[in-house]
């Protein structure tokens, strides 16, 4: 007998489309910046005309000028790096410790009926609730910071992946254990793969909330940060430095949140 | 094709040899037990080694369940399963299920997912030219790097059946196995499946909604459906169908057998 015959059509799957399909981000990402160029020019008229005063708020030349300052002075660097090092650390244990945990009750009832409401009054907590208490246990550090951070990353990553293991398509789970997989090897074969989307909004917002967290961590009690340049400059009644933080807090949420939007794309196009 | 099955059966020294499988007075009911449902009463059937079983029954008389309960992917509420004379508890890997959906791992080519079948034992290398030996069987070479949603259902199905086979099992379990594919297509696995069992020898138990099928590929056929006064499906019948393999599908006697099956399932036969 011959193999059963089959369609001919044996193309290498997918690099369908990239062109036309870059094209159409390329033009998404630039529609995309519009209304920023409008509000930037709404922004330089409206201190030109006077609207405002320089007090209430300073045009952009003077928020550029203030941060080509601190550039030089060497310090914006550091409030910058600082900020970002406190993000990225704080929000990678947050996620790394919120997909475990999300794992552990999302596939086990036991475990869900046990944690479950603790994890939840935990969460109801303010976040800047846990500031004095951080610093109490840990002091005014690094750690103290990036655990707040920590606290903030972990929820959304914690409730995207115990919700979404629960919905884990039950035939796949089933194939998986009929032909051996069980335990470790089930989640990662078949249970995470099926949940990476989900994984990757947890994450998404997640981010989100490190930068929130960031700027209650350094209000209170730091040195340098662009939430101590926010605490800082209101001090000293530098407006122009207060919309230079904003601004930058701004810029660098976005750009954060659009390389893990990336990396999104490619996990679920990879998995899904 | 049969130089790849002769050296399959050389060269894969652990696979098992087929098993007996017996289900004794098997039950299964579903529901609370203010609204239960009796799906499987008092089962009971032997299976010899090395044996093709098809199950036939109508749409929802209990087939996949009795199939569950052998793969050990359900506990009946009675009764029990042996195979090789050892009680089914839990999920037992002296079998392989190919499911009435083909359940691949959309994330995964096709040859990805027939590896998730090869037994914990086996050697990356031996697991790798297996993987591709199985594909070539059931005609998926071409398409070893496609992930399922890229194939045909019957593609997809036949992916199915070479992740199944990868475990080299001592008991197949096969749930409407070719229920996905084209006429044509279905006869051509057919033929396949009696090569494959020929070339490597394993109990079969085939469940198929299509009584032709049942009278080409089986030892017997155990038809399920309800019978005596009880609630839910028992064993209505053991047929043995005569002849060697493969079969004239034509025959006279097959044709006496499938006008009694079809009056036992509840057709006329025209
Ligand atoms: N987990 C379950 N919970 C409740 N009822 C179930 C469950 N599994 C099966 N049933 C019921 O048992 C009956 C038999 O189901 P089963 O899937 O074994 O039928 P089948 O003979 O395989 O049908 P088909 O030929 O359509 O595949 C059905 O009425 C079904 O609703
Ligand atoms: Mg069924």
């Amino acid at each position: 007998m011959t193999a059963p015959t089959t369609p001919a059509a044996a193309a290498p799957p997918r690099s369908r489309n990239r062109g036309s399909g870059s094209a159409r981000r390329v033009r998404g990402a630039l529609l995309g910046l519009i209304v920023p160029a409008l509000l930037l020019g709404a922004w330089q008229l409206s201190s030109a005309t006077g609207t405002f005063t320089a007090v209430q708020l300073p045009p952009p030349g003077a928020v550029a000028a203030a941060g080509a300052e601190l550039l030089e002075r060497g310090e914006l660097g550091v409030h910058l790096g600082i900020s970002t090092q406190r993000v990225l650390l704080g929000f990678a244990a947050g996620a790394a410790l919120g997909l475990t945990a999300g794992a552990v009750l999302g596939l086990s009832r036991t475990a869900d009926a046990l944690l479950g409401p603790t994890i939840g009054a935990v969460r109801a907590v303010p976040s800047l609730a846990w500031v004095p208490l951080l610093i109490l246990w840990i002091g005014i550090n690094e750690d103290s910071k990036v655990t707040l951070i920590l606290i903030g990353a972990f929820f959304p990553v914690f409730t995207t992946v115990s919700l979404a293991l629960r919905h884990v398509d039950r035939n796949l789970v089933e194939a998986g254990r009929a032909f051996g997989l069980t335990g470790f090897r089930l989640l990662t074969t078949v249970q995470l793969p099926a949940i990476i989307p989900a994984v990757f909004s947890g994450l998404r917002l997640a981010l989100a909330q490190s930068w929130l967290f960031l700027v209650a961590s350094e209000l209170i009690a730091a040195s340098m940060g662009l939430g101590w340049l926010l605490s800082d400059s209101q001090n000293n009644g530098r407006v122009d430095r207060i919309f230079l933080a904003i601004v930058l807090l701004a810029v660098l949420g976005k750009t954060t949140d659009a390389l893990l939007g990336l990396a999104q794309r490619w996990a679920v196009q990879r998995w899904a | 094709m049969t130089a790849v099955l002769a050296s399959s059966t050389t060269t894969d020294p652990r696979r098992r040899p087929p098993l007996e499988v017996s289900f004794s007075r098997l039950g299964r009911s579903f529901g609370t037990s203010s609204d239960r449902r009796v799906v499987l009463r008092d089962v009971t059937v032997h299976i010899r080694p090395g044996e093709v079983l098809a199950i036939l029954g109508t749409s929802g008389c209990g087939k996949s369940t009795l199939l569950r309960a052998a793969a050990g992917l359900d506990t009946p509420d009675a009764g029990s399963v042996l195979i090789d004379g050892t009680e089914v508890r839990g999920i037992d890997e002296r079998c392989a299920v190919a499911f009435q959906e083909p359940r691949l791992l959309p994330w995964h080519t096709l040859q990805a997912n027939v590896a998730i079948g090869l037994p914990k034992s086996s050697s990356a290398s031996a697991g790798k030219a297996k993987v591709a030996e199985l594909l070539k069987l059931v005609g998926l070479d071409r398409f070893a790097k496609h992930r399922p949603r890229e194939v045909s259902g019957g593609m997809a199905q036949r992916a199915s059946l070479a992740r199944a086979l990868a475990r080299t099992p001592g008991v197949l379990l096969l749930d409407e196995p070719f229920g996905a594919l084209d006429a044509l297509t279905r006869l051509k696995m057919q033929d396949l499946l009696l090569e494959i069992h020929t070339a490597q020898p394993t109990t079969v138990l085939l469940v198929t909604h299509d009584v032709d099928e049942a009278l080409q590929l089986a030892d017997r056929i155990l038809v399920l459906g309800s019978s005596g006064d009880g609630p839910g499906s028992t064993v209505k019948d053991l047929i043995p169908v005569p002849g060697g393999r493969p079969r004239d599908r034509s025959s006279r006697e097959l044709a006496e057998l499938r006008r009694n099956l079809l009056a036992l399932l509840g057709v006329a036969a025209h």
